[in-house]
């Protein structure tokens, strides 16, 4: 029986191999996600061990609570006398001091060099010790009083080399130097595009306003000294705001934040991997379903051979199973080509990912392939019933259809049960009381898994109707043809239905994206519009990376400049929980208007050393009024208390603040290195051409900042979200991909099917072209029925997410419906292409001999 | 299969068999009672919706009778299920389709051990051999469907038909499309199986010149057996099959 399915596959090579693609792109997506995150994650591995190789132990400063990674907070630095005291211990052998902090180099243009938004590091060397340093020099000296050492990548890319002069701008203005010598980051070039900074010691601490303090100490032991020796003689003298590691401990902790962002990007990519193949499976269904319909005759022979229903039944799992099997192999070796691919990519937009290598793991081996081959295997299942039901009577009786199933007459009940259980568990996920992430989740994707095969089996009614009524152009202006297609479309409701489902469901997830960043980008705007009164923003020239506080201060020096409001943001610890609070300065009051339930816009200037303000819901929460006091930790461990002075009701677009407000001078006094996320501007004259130009000046010495009106600043803070957006619809595309094959799949089966049909058209005067037209149109027509299901599916789930995130409204992405209908078209357009070329080649009169 | 008694293979008692119901119902099989004998080929003729397809049908077991009983070599198969239906199939009856239904895949000998594979059993290469070279196919084994004529492709039904050694041969107007010289090849390869191996046949066909090799000729119209023949020459079969048509 195996070697007769195996040999029925060889068979229908075609069908076989169009099903297969259905499978091989999920299985692709799902193994170069594996491979290139395993990749990542072993070249970053390899880049923190090799950073503290000669490093027995770390001392660093110690934040007072758990900060979260990329949340711009650090822990505080610590005095720098600590240094000879650890050198003095008996078992040191060398204890080296270091700081860090952002530096940005600047070009010869007087631009901040930037890759993408990637970070822009700054360190300290120690000539004397390169073992201990976290760059390695590739050319050059180290550098001395006046010098810098930047990254070899940074160096290529913009011509830069041993002996130049470089702008270097950290804390305060730009500072030029000269470049002593190029490095890398431990082994590698540099990692995710950062540029790389280095300088001496007493240099690197003056840039970064760390004059007298250290972010950390590296301690080498003295030989035959263990390492936890060396931990515990250290702690026993550290003071407080400090903590020791072994350096292998602190390897694995610089590690932690991209781990973190690696294990992000590898559920996001599978996430893609995943719902193609859930695609696929609905093709796969499809295909099988109607080569089974085709075999009916084959199938009935072998039940009068002797075959039992079990040995039918068999025959087509195997041949899933074979399909599968081989679809995912393919898949899985083509993952390490995606995975070399996104490398390249990567690289290409700037963001250099470290890479020492393939990692081509067991894991992804086994999951890739399980995941291929369970897919099928459950695609096939209702197929291979289906063939179970095939009358040995139809191997001599024409036109003996497959009996219905036991349960065909409850299809309809059991679809709308399936629905409703699907809509449940997104309501339950999305409204059920008390849910973790990872339950939330569950009940949504569940939830969204079961309304998508509901619908799908919900459609098949709607068929009729629907070809009706989009067929009618087509047969209205396209004649015969147009007739024939709308025709064709709707004569197996259940066939177009299920060919539709999966286009349907990529169509679902992208209307649900793009309504969601609709709604964003409406609130978000009419927020901005209503809060800030101000004309110019102030942000850096990436939209999102902290600036200096004396670039706010300087633009408050230009002509003309009547306000300067800026606001900064940090971890802190409130009320027990991690958040992160807001700080603004007095100028403030005067370009940002809030809608205040308790005081007024004049607590913005008038917060003082321990005045603070809190939005509604955050009052309304801890039980907080005006004349409440609030405890706020730091982040080097001082806590405060803080009077409220005012609550507000923040706009529908969210709070631009954090859950607590204080002023700049109280939040200078606790933070290490405050900067400011934006700073609003109040012009005479508002906004003109030479007030522009005037803040442009000002901030001349402050190459990453940016100087925008109201709407460029709106722009510039959503384009951000633009970018993911396009992201996702890139990665949703492979789904859609995917359903593309089915389409092509089920007409070239439909052609097939209807050889003796299109033949006979043809004998009687139906042309090529029209032949063509016809298997064109039916396409299309199938097309739009996804599309229009899918689109309204999409709006619908992108309604309830938005009911649970309140602070959006939503908004109908008009303009991205009509360009996802006219994406659908087309869809359907290239689907016909080869399936409508082999209709129109049939010679009529073998097409009537055909049997 | 030793001959001598001429036991019954094969049983039909007051069979009937009404298609949908109501005012549309279609009686096709009204009270037919036959025995067909162990050894001996029996054709069954009758003009269109005479009810000659039906029979067979439901003497093989792919169609139930609305009443009456059937018995496959002593068996009773009218309310046998799906898999004993199967076991039936695979122990005692072979199939010969006007259509030939060959699997398009499968070469002319992996299609000949088809029943066997399917069975799960062994075939005896030297039955099979002498089955092969019975029928006249040793040098086209390898072929395809595609590759074989007609009569060929009919010669590769006939052996897959014989190689489980069934108790009963179903052969459903097996020169219906076939040429007439290559029809009469095929009639011979049936009669041929009858004479040498004792192979119990039954034949649906509208042909008087194929149901000439027939031990005995059942006539068929309206849904009962109107007449029977035996050792009839073809003339005589036609000229029964005039009288019948035209009552």
């Amino acid at each position: 029986m195996i070697r007769f399915s195996l040999k029925g596959m060889a068979g229908r090579k075609l069908r076989t191999a169009l099903t297969a693609l259905a499978v091989i792109l999920g299985v692709t997506m799902v193994s170069g996600t594996f491979v290139l995150t395993d990749s990542i994650d072993r070249a970053f591995d390899a880049i923190f061990s090799s950073v503290y190789v000669g490093t027995d132990a770390t001392i660093t400063g110690k934040s007072a609570f758990e900060i979260s990674n990329g949340s711009g907070t650090t822990a505080p630095p610590f005095q720098e006398s600590l240094r000879p005291e650890v050198a003095a211990l008996p078992d040191v052998a060398d204890a080296i001091g270091g700081v860090a902090g952002d530096a940005q180099l600047i070009g010869r243009d007087g631009k901040s060099i930037v890759f993408g938004g990637a970070p822009n590091l700054g360190f300290s060397v120690d000539p004397t010790r390169p073992d201990f340093n976290t760059l390695t020099l590739e050319k050059g000296a180290w550098p001395g009083r006046g010098e810098v050492v930047v990254d070899v990548s940074t160096a290529s890319r913009k011509k830069l080399d041993v002996g130049q002069e470089i702008g270097v701008q950290a804390e305060g203005p730009v500072v030029q130097f000269r470049i002593s010598g190029l490095v890398k980051f431990g082994s590698v070039d540099t990692i995710g595009g950062a540029t790389l900074a280095g300088f001496d010691l007493p240099t690197a601490q003056a840039l970064f306003r760390k004059v007298g303090k250290l972010d950390q100490i590296r301690v080498a032991g003295k030989p035959g000294v263990s390492r936890a020796q060396l931990v515990r003689e250290i702690r026993a003298i550290l003071p407080p705001g400090t903590q020791v590691r072994t350096g292998t401990e602190q390897a694995a902790e610089d590690a932690k934040a991209t781990n973190e962002f690696i294990s992000f990007l590898r559920y996001f990519l599978l996430a893609f991997g995943v719902i193609a193949l859930f695609v696929g499976a609905f093709v796969i269904f499809n295909s099988l379903s109607i080569t089974i319909a085709q075999r009916t005759r084959e199938l009935a022979t072998l039940r009068t051979l002797g075959a039992s229903r079990r040995q039918v039944r068999f025959s087509v799992i195997v041949e899933s199973l074979v399909m599968g099997t081989i679809a995912s192999i393919l898949g899985l070796f083509l993952g390490l080509a995606l995975a070399t691919g996104l490398f390249r990519l990567f690289d290409a937009v700037g963001f250099t990912l470290p890479n020492s290598g393939l990692v081509f793991s067991t894991r992804t081996i086994v999951v890739s392939l399980l995941l291929g081959i369970i897919v099928t295997l459950i695609a096939s299942i209702l197929p291979a019933f289906k063939a179970t039901r095939v009358p040995p009577i139809a191997a001599v009786r024409e036109g003996v259809t497959i009996a219905p199933g036991r349960f065909a007459r409850f299809r309809t009940p059991i679809a709308a049960v399936i629905t409703i259980l699907g809509f449940a568990g997104l309501f339950w996920g999305l409204f059920g009381p008390d849910l973790d992430t990872t339950k939330i989740l569950l009940f949504m994707i569940l939830g969204m898994v079961l309304v998508f095969i509901g619908v799908a089996m919900l459609s098949a009614p709607l068929i009729p109707g629907l070809t009706g009524i989009l067929g009618w152009p087509g047969a209205r202006f396209g004649g015969a043809a147009g007739a024939l297609a709308r025709d064709n479309a709707g004569r197996n409701p259940q066939r177009t239905a299920s060919t539709a489902a999966a286009l349907m469901i990529g169509l679902a997830l992208v209307t649900l994206v793009a309504t969601l960043a609709g709604s964003v980008v409406q609130t978000f705007t009419g927020a901005v519009n209503e809060i800030f009164v101000g004309d110019y923003a102030i942000t850096a020239r990436n939209n999102f990376s902290p600036i200096p506080t004396d670039a706010a201060a300087a633009a408050a020096q230009a002509p003309g400049v009547l306000a300067v409001g800026s606001v900064r943001t940090g971890q802190t610890l409130v009320f027990g929980k991690p958040d992160f609070s807001t700080a603004v300065d007095p100028g403030v009051g005067a370009v940002i208007n809030l809608d205040w339930v308790s005081g007024s816009n004049a607590v913005l200037a008038e917060l003082g050393k321990d005045g603070a303000f809190v939005d509604k819901e955050f009052a309304k929460k801890h039980d907080l009024e005006v004349g409440s006091p609030v405890e706020v930790t730091f982040v080097n461990g001082n806590t405060g208390t803080f009077v409220i002075k005012g609550i507000f009701d923040p706009p529908s677009g969210g709070s631009p603040f954090g859950v607590v407000t204080i002023s700049a001078a109280a939040w200078d006094a606790e933070n290490p290195s405050p900067k400011n996320v934006y700073s609003f501007v109040l012009m005479r004259g508002g906004e003109t051409e030479a007030n522009a130009a005037v803040l442009g000046q000002a901030l001349a010495p402050f190459p990453n900042a940016k100087v925008a009106t109201r709407e460029q600043f709106v722009e510039n803070q959503i384009s951000g979200l633009k970018s993911i957006l396009n992201v996702l619809y890139v990665l949703l595309a492979l789904s859609i991909v995917v359903s593309l094959f089915g389409i092509i799949n089920t007409l070239v089966l439909s052609v097939f099917e209807r050889t003796r049909e299109i033949g006979m058209l043809r004998a009687i005067g139906m042309t090529r072209s029209q032949t063509r037209w016809m298997i064109r149109h039916e396409s299309v027509i199938t097309s739009l029925i996804g599309a229009i299901i899918g689109i309204i599916l999409g709006v619908i789930l992108a309604g309830l997410l938005i009911l649970k995130i309140d602070l959006i409204d939503f908004s109908f992405p008009t303009l991205q419906v009509i360009v996802f209908a006219v994406a659908a078209v087309l869809v359907g357009v290239l689907a016909a292409i080869f399936p409508a070329r082999r209709a129109a080649k049939l010679n009529p009169l073998e097409a009537l001999h055909y049997e | 299969m030793e001959n001598g008694d001429r036991a019954a293979v094969l049983v039909a008692r007051d069979v009937t068999r009404r298609y949908g119901d109501g005012d549309t119902a279609v009686d096709a099989l009204r009270g037919v009672s036959v025995d067909v004998p162990a050894g001996e080929l029996t054709a069954v003729m009758g003009p269109s919706g005479s009810g000659k397809s039906t029979l067979m049908h439901i003497l093989a077991g792919l169609d139930r009778p609305s009443t009456g009983l059937v018995t496959v070599a002593g068996k009773e198969i009218t309310d046998l299920g799906d898999s004993e239906l199967t076991k039936l199939r695979r122990e005692h009856i072979g199939f010969v389709f006007q259509f030939f239904n060959l699997l398009p895949m499968l070469n002319a000998e992996e299609n000949i051990v088809l029943p066997l594979t399917i069975a799960g059993v062994k075939p005896d290469r030297a039955w099979l051999d002498e089955l092969i070279g019975s029928v006249g196919l040793g040098d086209r084994l390898h072929h395809r469907p595609s590759e074989l004529s007609g009569g060929q492709q009919q010669r590769v039904a006939i052996a897959r038909a014989l190689v489980s050694r069934p108790s009963v041969v179903f052969a459903d107007e097996p020169t219906g499309n076939l040429d007439s010289r290559t029809g009469g090849e095929i009639l011979e390869l049936l009669r041929q199986a009858v004479e040498e191996m004792g192979q119990t046949v039954v034949m649906v066909t509208h042909e008087a010149r194929a149901s000439a090799i027939a031990d005995r000729v059942l006539f068929l119209a309206d849904g009962i057996i109107v007449r029977e023949l035996s050792g009839a020459s073809a003339p005589e079969i036609g000229a029964a099959m005039e009288a019948i048509s035209s009552e």
